[in-house]
């Protein structure tokens, strides 16, 4: 068959080329451009290679940042997932109060971040907040500003209390596409609720928890408003996750090269362990399916 | 094993029921023998799987008791009633394999291994799923996949009773002839307490010993496929039973004669009086066509539908069709229709009115 050769189609794609380039391209070259330069102010540029990457691959301050980013992704989806499956495993199914529960686990995802770093600044506060005076009153030293393992719990139980809600409604939407009648099967079989668990609700709601953690992982591993506005990264470096670091060497410290570095090997870091996380979680469906 | 009886059962979906309307199962006692091969037939919505449902344990019913055996197992969990039960669609554990699905009920009741190993071996060969035996259940196409799902169902020596809700809707035709084969063989062997959930008529009458045939939450008759073929107790089991249904003439009950339109249609018994909107009932294949008496008959249209004929007509303005025969010769000039004395069943307000000396 012959086709018909109408090359001005590619006319219509270019509107979104243009947007593209606007919105993705440009700035991202941006970085690249700073990443292989000096600048000294005044628009002068001074080639630098690769010398940047190397430093920041050297760079003590990067890798413990990167340690404390790591190690926070790990927790919060430690706890977000379990605990995000299990709320949605005792939501009603049907009725009034399953319209209560999902209005009220939607809430936390409509706050904007700096309002709920905000919240937690304060709510943890000695003085006046009521978590953190009704804690002293109970006399349980608790100083998030101070104590570098009080600000991670913080921190942690903010994010928790942020973003559960998401695991949560997601793993409840992959629960409601069950059909009845497995869970009529099931009693049959005199299947024990583990099974049930393990062998019906799992299995079907594995689509939508990959979703769920990609979207923790990457979310937390790019956190930055909420524990900005609650620690500002402190006390001392203890909670100065990857982006509070970029951010402080490049607006702070006007370091724009080692920033950009820095951006682009930060950027390739999530790129590459989502990409890891999707194909093995692929992979095993459909190793499964054989 | 144990014979299921059923109390005074309704249910109504409705927790405050306020009319019958509300009950999607009119009270009813019924009995089910023990070993019986049963055909629950009905149109979609009629209470079927809502029965079955309450047999099983998975709906406690609103009114009325069940019994197996002596027991009352009207608020006995499913679990403990040892029911095996077949759904309309496909339920497979998908991340199991296909020998783990079909072990998945003898294992949860800490059968021996080696039992449950020799009757897995022995379901697959029958549902002929041998082959697939270590794979994934969920790479698997619909048919395999409901044919786990009845393997399931039967994987269990000891069941009181084997519950089937449209089992092969989703099967391929000649799938499931085979398999209903198997049911059926499988019935014999065993000797399970069989019910089997079904809209198809045909499905019906070749599993089942007694088809019970229930419409708008009720049962309303309950016999052997002939009985249901020569004396439906209800309209609708005339309507629905037999293709095309029964015939029905709006009449007047006289004795040994039934008067429509203003002519005498002799009867093959005699009846008392018959109080209620009275009809008789006669199936297309008990009706032929003739050059005079009978009624007046206009042939509309004629379909041959391979063994037999089916002529669609009408009698004074109502539709009657009459079953004839492969090869029969159908004169230009038979404007009448005749019916079988005999064959003809009276109807008072959709109940089946016996005649006179008839044993109930």
């Amino acid at each position: 068959m012959d086709k018909t050769l109408n090359n001005k189609a590619w006319f219509l794609v270019a509107p979104v080329l243009v947007l593209v380039a606007f919105s993705a391209v440009v700035p991202l070259m941006t970085v690249v451009n700073y990443s292989v330069q000096d600048t000294f102010g005044n628009n002068q540029f001074f080639w630098a290679g690769l010398d940047w990457f190397d430093q920041m691959l050297h760079s003590e301050r990067m890798w413990a940042a990167l340690g404390r980013q790591a190690i926070f992704s790990a927790i919060i989806l430690a706890i977000e997932v379990p605990l995000g499956i299990f709320v949605a495993l005792n939501m009603p199914k049907k009725g009034f109060w399953a319209s209560v529960c999902l209005v009220l686990m939607a809430l936390p995802l409509l706050i904007p971040f700096n309002v709920v770093g905000t919240i937690w600044q304060i709510f943890g506060r000695v003085d006046i907040g009521l978590l953190g005076y009704a804690l002293a009153k109970l006399g349980i030293g608790y100083n998030y500003t101070a104590n570098a393992f009080d600000a991670w719990v913080t921190v942690v139980v903010m994010d928790v209390w942020h973003w559960t809600s998401l695991v949560a409604l997601l793993a409840y939407a992959g629960l409601q596409s069950i059909p009845e009648a497995y869970y009529q099967a099931a009693k049959i079989d005199q299947a024990s609720r583990w099974s049930v668990f393990r062998y019906i609700e799992l299995p079907k709601m594995q689509g939508v928890l990959l979703i769920a953690v990609l979207l923790r992982f990457m979310d937390s591993f790019m956190i930055y408003t909420e524990p900005f506005v609650l620690t500002g990264g402190g006390p001392g470096n203890s909670t100065t996750f990857l982006s509070i670091d970029l951010v402080k060497m490049a607006i702070g410290q006007f370091d724009l090269g080692p920033a950009a570095a820095f951006s682009l090997m930060y950027f390739l870091v999530i790129l590459a362990i989502s990409w890891v996380f999707y194909t093995v979680m692929v992979n095993l469906d459909k190793a499964e399916g054989k | 094993m144990a014979q299921i009886t059923l109390k005074n059962l309704a249910h109504s979906y409705d927790p405050t029921p306020r009319s019958e309307a509300d009950y999607a199962l009119k009270e009813m006692d019924h009995i089910w023998e023990d070993g019986g091969a049963y055909a629950l037939l009905g149109a979609s919505g009629c209470g079927k799987s809502t029965l079955l449902n309450i047999i099983s344990g998975l709906l406690r019913p609103s009114h009325g008791r069940v019994l197996f055996g002596e027991t009352d197992v009207t608020d006995a969990p499913t679990a403990a009633r040892n029911i095996a039960q077949v759904f309309q669609f496909p339920v497979v554990y998908d991340t199991m394999t296909v020998r783990e699905n079909l072990a998945f009920p003898l294992r949860n009741r800490k059968m021996d291994p080696g039992y449950i190993k020799a009757r897995v071996d022995q379901i697959a060969a029958m549902i002929g799923l041998e082959a697939e035996l270590s794979r994934k259940a969920r790479g698997l196409t619909a048919d395999a996949k409901q044919k786990i799902s009845l393997g399931r169902g039967m994987v269990r020596e000891d069941v009181n009773a084997i519950l089937f809700d449209e089992p092969l809707t989703v099967i391929d035709p000649h799938m499931k002839f085979e398999l209903r084969t198997q049911l059926k063989s499988l019935h014999r062997e065993f000797g399970h307490t069989m019910i089997y959930v079904t809209h198809d008529q045909t499905e019906a009458l070749t599993f089942a010993d007694k088809v019970v045939v229930m419409h708008d939450g009720r049962v309303v008759q309950m016999g052997t496929p002939e009985e249901l073929f020569e004396r439906p107790a209800h309209s609708f089991v005339g309507y629905f039973i037999g293709s095309p249904g029964m015939n029905f003439f709006e009449a007047e009950i006289a004795g040994a004669h039934a008067i429509v339109n203003g002519v005498e249609v002799p009867l093959g018994a005699t009846h008392g009086p018959v109080p209620g909107r009275t009809r008789i009932g006669i199936r297309p294949e008990f009706c032929v066509l003739d050059r005079a008496g009978g009624l007046p008959f206009q042939i509309r249209r004629i379909e041959d539908v391979g063994r037999h004929r089916i002529i669609r007509g009408e009698v004074m303005g109502t539709e009657v069709n009459i079953t004839v025969p492969e090869g029969t010769e159908i004169a230009a000039d038979a404007t009448r229709i005749l019916f079988a004395p005999e064959k003809i069943n009276v109807y008072a307000d959709d109940w089946r009115v016996a005649p006179l000396g008839e044993e109930m």
